[in-house]
């Protein structure tokens, strides 16, 4: 067996005295481990930081096997990552939920285009946390937990929607609502691609997000509770309002 | 299988595989070797391990590994001026000595924030540290951890810790003594960059 693809390093940890079991979430193959020989050396170490781009090589006599990958670099993104708080924070939440939800060896193509283009905004600090959000909503998509905004689900009016359902994650008008306004969830505008984006919206898109990542999504994984690097990136991001 | 020597030193070769850069092959190597110098190595080698064994213990106050519950560098008096070093582990506390440019004191974490291995706050020396900026009356905390993606997210979350109680440092990051550009990872030379300085 062997295929060549492209992908985010995603995760490494150490194997024997020198090598590694590196995690990367591939364009084609979706999230592949295998083991990289020397991986833990001098030379491959600064390579191998989660989020760097790779272009691998994976071979193993068996498909089923954990097989072995020849990794070259195609971008690093440590050095962006290591720039600032909310950067490397970002980097950790992106690379913990990938990690979290997608299943072995199954390809998300969708998803994948989106990870990269987000990771490749990592040092600019202005456009970074919209372009998160935007990824956390791909992401629930991809998983099967989309968020349907296009219309009110009580009234079916598509103009004036301001909350979203925790129960079927489709949005609700103020006039739908009426008293259960305050179970549901927030919906500001930057969740449906309007308004000024603001920081304290994108901090509100993220309360809804975050909802259906803890309350749907990771109980469908048995896996529960997400990751702490999702709240700590939250939290140096609402640290800046 | 053709066994060349008795059980007891075929213990000893496969404990002496287990240890960092031997393998089965080498191990039995350094075995022959020390029996060929027994008096010179092999039993001189056993007292020390024994004693070692006996000995060695964790400091309680910053991590480091000595013979008594408080480390020498803990009770020395003259290291006492007020900044603290931040490692990872005992391993990179002996680089930093090796160098012999810091003359404070240290504390060791025991290793970095692990989202995957599940190593939080509470599993690292991280309390202890917050304890001992308050009680050692610490200015300076030097937050000297490897610059990898763990070492610096466990940077943050301590300056996170110790925000607005005492001066926080980190390590510089860029081209290493001797290194050739050429040969320099990207992400090397883009920190060098940044953090370039006027001549």
């Amino acid at each position: 067996m062997e295929w060549r693809d492209h992908g985010i390093l995603l995760s490494l940890r150490r194997h024997g005295e020198s090598s590694a079991i590196i995690d990367v979430f591939t364009e084609e193959h979706g999230r592949h481990a295998g083991v990289v020989r020397g991986g833990t050396s001098r030379k491959q170490a600064p390579v191998l930081q989660p989020g760097a781009q790779l272009d691998v090589t994976w071979r193993a006599r068996l498909e089923d096997h954990l097989g072995h990958y020849q990794a070259e670099p195609l971008r690093s993104r440590a050095a962006a990552a290591l720039s600032g708080r909310l950067a490397l924070a970002g980097l950790n939440a992106v690379t913990g939920l990938l990690s979290f939800c997608l299943p072995e060896r199954e390809p998300h193509g969708n998803l994948y285009t989106r990870s990269e283009q987000l990771l490749d905004l990592l040092d600019q600090e202005e456009l970074w946390p919209l372009a998160y959000l935007r990824w956390e909503l791909a992401l629930l998509e991809d998983m099967g937990f989309g968020l349907d905004l296009s219309a009110c689900a009580v009234t079916g009016v598509t103009r004036g929607l301001i909350y979203v359902s925790p129960k079927s994650g489709r949005a609700v008008s103020a006039k739908g609502a009426g008293d259960w306004a305050d179970r549901l969830l927030p919906l500001p505008p930057v969740l449906l691609g309007q308004g000024a984006a603001t920081d304290a919206e994108i901090a509100q898109g993220l309360q809804t997000t975050g909802f259906f990542l803890e309350a749907r999504l990771a109980p469908s994984l048995g896996r529960h509770p997400l990751p702490e690097v999702r709240g700590r990136f939250v939290d140096a991001f609402t640290r800046r309002l | 299988m053709i066994r060349n020597s008795t059980d007891e030193i075929e213990v000893l070769i496969a404990l002496m595989a287990k240890l960092p850069g031997l393998g089965p092959r080498s191990a039995r190597r350094a075995v022959l070797h020390l029996i060929r110098k027994r008096a010179l190595l092999l039993t001189p080698l056993a007292d020390s391990m024994s004693e070692v064994a006996l000995s060695a213990r964790e400091c309680l106050n910053c991590g480091n590994v000595g013979t008594s519950e408080i480390c020498d560098i803990c009770t020395d008096d003259r290291r006492a001026n007020g900044e603290l070093c931040v490692v990872e582990d005992v391993g990179d506390l002996w680089a930093m000595e090796r160098a012999g440019v810091f003359k404070g004191r240290y504390h060791v974490l025991g290793g970095t924030l692990s989202a995957l291995d599940a190593i939080g706050p509470e599993e690292l020396r991280i309390p202890r540290l917050v304890d001992r900026v308050t009680a050692e009356a610490i200015s300076e905390v030097i937050l000297a951890l490897n610059a990898t993606i763990d070492g610096q997210t466990t940077a943050h979350y301590i300056a996170d810790q110790l925000q607005d109680q005492v001066k926080l440092t980190t390590l510089a990051q860029g081209v290493p003594i001797g290194g050739e550009l050429d040969y320099l990872d990207d992400g090397t030379i883009t920190a060098a960059m940044r953090a370039r300085k006027e001549i």
